[in-house]
């Protein structure tokens, strides 16, 4: 409608519904020369986990590997803008509890193999603590951590688990 | 027909959902396109027949009305002010600091809404449809005060020509109705006040509701501590390395703290200990704010004293030496307040509430002491008061019998004496008015850290030690102090609003600047705390505070509009014995008379009583009910806890059972043929196995109650998982099983899992 640029088709503003141009903006600025500004054919192009990673949103946080790998569809972490979109939508606060928690599930499961077991869960705290913990207490935490959560006992974290515990998380919309 | 337009339905529904699965991008604009275009290729053939036209109308007008309302919700979210400060503030302080902005905003709009109304109803007619500046008494300043009323150290005390302004109570025309549309500014007057109490009220336990609701389930603090420090530890706003680096490291001291914790549940001694320097701390605190109280107490009382005296002997500082004491302790105590509390050794968050709570306490003593002193002092105006009001009437009596005596007529006129020259009672209620005001500017925080900021980054170069390493290095963010000089503030308003108008668009004015000083200094000021944790919960428990506070300041003010009467020459209540009497006015001389039958029979108190009664009943029920439901939680909590050691008891019975049985039947003589022990067929899942270090994983076994079925492809193909299935199948053949089997005990009847 009106004079916007013609980066996208109208429908295809109509279809995405969010703040589409802004996104389109700052996707276009990781990597100019390989992001073309017509949307409106539906341009196949990706981008590198690499580029991605170098976000001021996502720099510092010890996870943006595995978030940008979750988001792509070939689990390298190459992202196409539909990709991208759909993550940082998910990263939004307007994104619902449940849908949050299964990607959450998806970024800690580290060896993509649908359950969250102990190799995941290691992985996960030395990336919190930077490594800092010795192995004993690495241990001792995962351990525990299993215990309290693991609801069919076979230690390791289904979906339904880490989604029955994290959905009482009273920090968790973050 | 009804097919069709439950299909359709179905697509929309299906449309309206689109953004909450979990698909990927592709698939979810290939769903919707399908289904946007059976929509309409089918909506149209719907409307066949009569109504054809209507139906398509009242479609396009139902799209219309969604694309609307997508606009505007994107508008609103567009027009939240200060979002983008608060999120960089929020990526390099954490969310505790950024909540403070938001509790800040918040405020701000609370104000904006107050000082709209005050404004709207109660100035805005004085000042278009009332009698304008010099023209009564009340409007104009005394000629004995006329010379310094320009001077601007006057003004700064909101003395001179602002006492007699709009702003202040004392302004106001009592006159019943005024202007064209006889807008009845006293009855006005009086609801805006109450309104403003009751409009607040409203909005702060809608906010704390909001934020009850938002706190998830309530599941315990204890029950999933590890999993929870795991997974929703990181705060994904941090967006700057130091406080990045901050909450790793505080992320992982927590981490140990967690271990400790549970290694060491069995010391004693350490109990005890901990309590006696709790105790002791508490008393060392409370001695301190009741030497606190005691001695604000002494200051007023003297400075009532100064006030008997002469004014012109009084230094500087024994005028105002109760602000000056005031001051004092606001910036002494809570710093004293912080290290007392290193004693008692809670986590933060809980150190964070104590400390709030005690700064809280010592505010509240500063406010009522200084509340009974600006009581004596309203008695001793409505003393004098009196003299004045006497001498007043018998002056104009005796100029009524002069002028009869002496032009011998009944028809006075009323005495030509210039506005400035008459004799003015003192009005108390300008002076409540006046003195809030002082109060509320001297409510600043914000110039210490700045001071501080500035010696240390500036005194570095030419200091023995590095002060940015040491003491006093840069302060970081006071959180409790300024969420509680807030609170205070506002408290400070709610009372002076109503004796004040002008106090709720100074306050305005005041939150404006402070939200952008602050976004500034704490930028450049502060540093990240060292110990990083997350707001969360606290949000309700400042709202608590607010609640506690509006609920005090409600009371002086109420109490004065109920018991004491009005100054008679100032402020739209003068001539009236009590303030309420307005609406006792309006009520009979205005509304039909049936209406004042109902107030009366109202305000019975045979009505009254059992309403309270009933009220007290329903809060009993209500509280009854609440209970129930908890428990109810309880025992569901319970169950599930129960099912889950069932399931666990049972795979643990049945290895001790496989192990019993092959040892069984290791014992028995040449018995390869017989049976294995039968296990249950495995589910055809897909069941993905790693290498368990457990033993007790048995995949093939039953995995009940938990059916992934979702319609979630989760995995992206990853060459790297071995997905396999349950190794039970391949014991087909009965015999072959054990065959090939050696291996412990455990885990037997899996056909060796299969390592990665």
């Amino acid at each position: 409608m009106g004079n916007k640029q013609t980066i996208f088709t109208d429908e295809q503003l109509d279809a995405y519904q969010v703040r589409h141009l802004q996104l389109h903006g700052r996707y276009h600025e990781l990597a100019p020369h390989l992001v073309p500004m017509d949307y409106t054919k539906d341009p196949d192009c990706k981008l590198p986990l690499a580029l991605i990673v170098n976000m001021p949103e996502l720099k510092e946080n010890p996870f943006r590997n595995r978030i940008v790998e979750s988001f792509s569809e070939d689990g390298m972490g190459n992202l196409s803008f539909n990709e991208f979109v759909d993550m940082f939508s998910v990263l939004s606060e307007m994104a619902p509890r449940e849908l949050k928690a299964i990607y959450a599930f998806k970024i800690y499961d580290f060896n993509v193999d649908n359950y969250l077991c102990k190799e995941d869960l290691e992985k996960t705290l030395n990336k919190l603590t930077k490594e800092e913990l010795t192995p004993e207490e690495v241990e001792l935490v995962c351990q525990k951590a299993i215990e309290e959560a693991d609801l069919d006992g076979d230690n390791k974290l289904s979906f339904a688990d880490f989604e029955n515990m994290i959905t009482r998380a009273p920090d968790f919309l973050r | 027909m009804e097919a069709l337009k439950e299909q359709v339905e179905e697509k929309k529904k299906v449309i309206a959902t689109l953004r909450n699965q979990p698909w990927r991008m592709k698939r979810r604009l290939v769903v919707l396109k399908e289904a946007q275009e059976f929509v309409e290729r089918f909506e149209g053939a719907l409307g066949k027949g009569r109504g054809r036209k209507l139906y398509a109308f009242k479609v396009m007008m139902a799209k219309k009305l969604i694309k609307f309302k997508r606009d505007f919700e994107n508008f609103k979210t567009a027009c939240i002010p200060w979002e983008r400060k608060i999120k960089d503030v929020e990526s390099h302080f954490g969310s505790s600091v950024a909540s403070y902005f938001i509790f800040l905003r918040w405020m701000y709009g609370l104000n904006l809404v107050l000082f709209g109304l005050m404004f709207g109803l109660v100035m805005l007619p004085e000042i278009l449809m009332g009698l304008p500046y010099g023209s009564i008494p009340r409007k104009t300043v005394p000629r004995e005060e006329q010379p310094t009323a320009m001077d601007y150290s006057v003004l700064f005390e909101f003395g001179g020509y602002c006492k007699y302004s709009f702003l202040f109570y004392g302004y106001y025309d009592h006159e019943r109705t005024i202007g064209l549309l006889q807008f009845r500014l006293p009855l006005s007057y009086l609801l805006v006040g109450v309104g403003i109490f009751g409009y607040s009220l409203m909005v702060v336990i809608r906010t704390m509701a909001r934020n009850a609701n938002e706190g998830g389930d309530g599941a315990e603090e204890g029950d999933f501590t590890f999993s929870w420090k795991m997974f929703t530890s990181w705060d994904y706003l941090i967006g700057n390395p130091e406080t990045a680096d901050n909450k790793y490291a505080s992320i992982t001291t927590s981490f140990k703290e967690s271990i400790v914790d549970e290694q060491e549940n069995q010391k004693d001694e350490n109990i005890h200990l901990r309590r006696f320097l709790r105790v002791l701390a508490n008393f060392m605190i409370i001695s301190c704010l009741g030497g606190s109280g005691y001695l604000i107490y002494f200051v007023v009382k003297r400075s009532q004293e100064f006030a008997k005296s002469e004014n012109a002997n009084l230094s500087w500082f024994e005028k105002n030496e109760v602000e000056f004491v005031m001051s004092l302790l606001g910036l002494v105590c809570p710093p004293l307040f912080e290290t007392i509390a290193e004693l008692e050794d809670y986590h933060p968050r809980i150190a964070l509430k104590w400390q709030l709570g005690r700064i809280f306490a010592l505010f509240l003593g500063n406010l009522y002491t200084f509340l009974f002193a600006l009581f004596d002092e309203v008695n001793a105006k409505l003393e004098s008061e009196k003299s004045i009001k006497n001498s007043t009437e018998w002056i104009y009596n005796q100029y009524h019998a002069n002028y009869s005596s002496f032009f011998n007529t009944t028809d006075v006129p009323p005495p030509a004496v210039h506005p400035a020259d008459v004799i003015r009672g003192p009005c108390w209620e300008t002076a409540v008015g006046i003195v809030s005001n002082i109060q509320v500017t001297y409510l600043t925080i914000l110039i210490g850290d700045f001071v501080r900021a500035v010696t240390v980054r500036f005194l570095n170069y030419c200091w023995c030690w590095d002060l940015e390493a040491g003491f006093p290095s840069y302060g970081e963010f006071d959180i409790s102090g300024n969420v509680l000089g807030l609170i205070f503030n506002q408290g400070m308003i709610w009372m002076g609003a109503f004796y004040a108008p002008g106090l709720v668009g100074l306050n305005v004015l005041r939150l404006l600047t402070s939200m952008y000083y602050q976004c500034w200094a704490v930028m450049c000021c502060n540093v990240p705390h060292e110990r990083v944790f997350k707001a969360s919960r606290s949000n309700n428990f400042y709202m608590g505070l607010l609640l506690l506070v509006l609920f005090l300041s409600l009371l002086p003010v109420v109490y004065t509009i109920m018991t004491l009467s009005p100054s008679f020459d100032c402020g739209p209540f003068s001539g009236q014995e009590k303030m309420y009497d307005v609406v006792m006015e309006t009520i009979e001389q205005d509304l039909p008379a049936f209406i004042g039958n109902i107030f009366t029979y109202a305000t019975n108190p045979g009505l009254i009583m059992p309403a309270v009664l009933l009220m007290v009943l329903a809060l009993y029920y209500l509280n009854a009910l609440s209970k129930g439901y908890q428990q109810a939680n309880l025992d569901l909590k319970r169950k599930m806890q129960m099912a889950r050691d069932e399931e666990k008891n049972r795979r643990n019975n049945k290895d001790s059972t496989n192990q019993v049985m092959k040892d069984l039947e290791d014992l028995l003589p040449n018995k390869s043929l017989a049976p294995p022990p039968i296990e249950e067929e495995p589910p055809p899942d897909v069941v993905i196995e790693k290498g368990s270090k457990s033993p007790k994983t048995k995949p093939g076994a039953a995995r009940k109650g938990v059916n992934l079925q979702k319609d979630v492809s989760l995995a992206a193909p990853n060459p790297r998982a071995p997905v396999t299935r349950a190794p039970g199948p391949r014991r087909g053949p009965p015999g072959n099983a054990r065959g090939p089997q050696p291996g412990p005990g455990r885990g037997r009847g899996r056909g060796g899992p299969p390592r990665q």
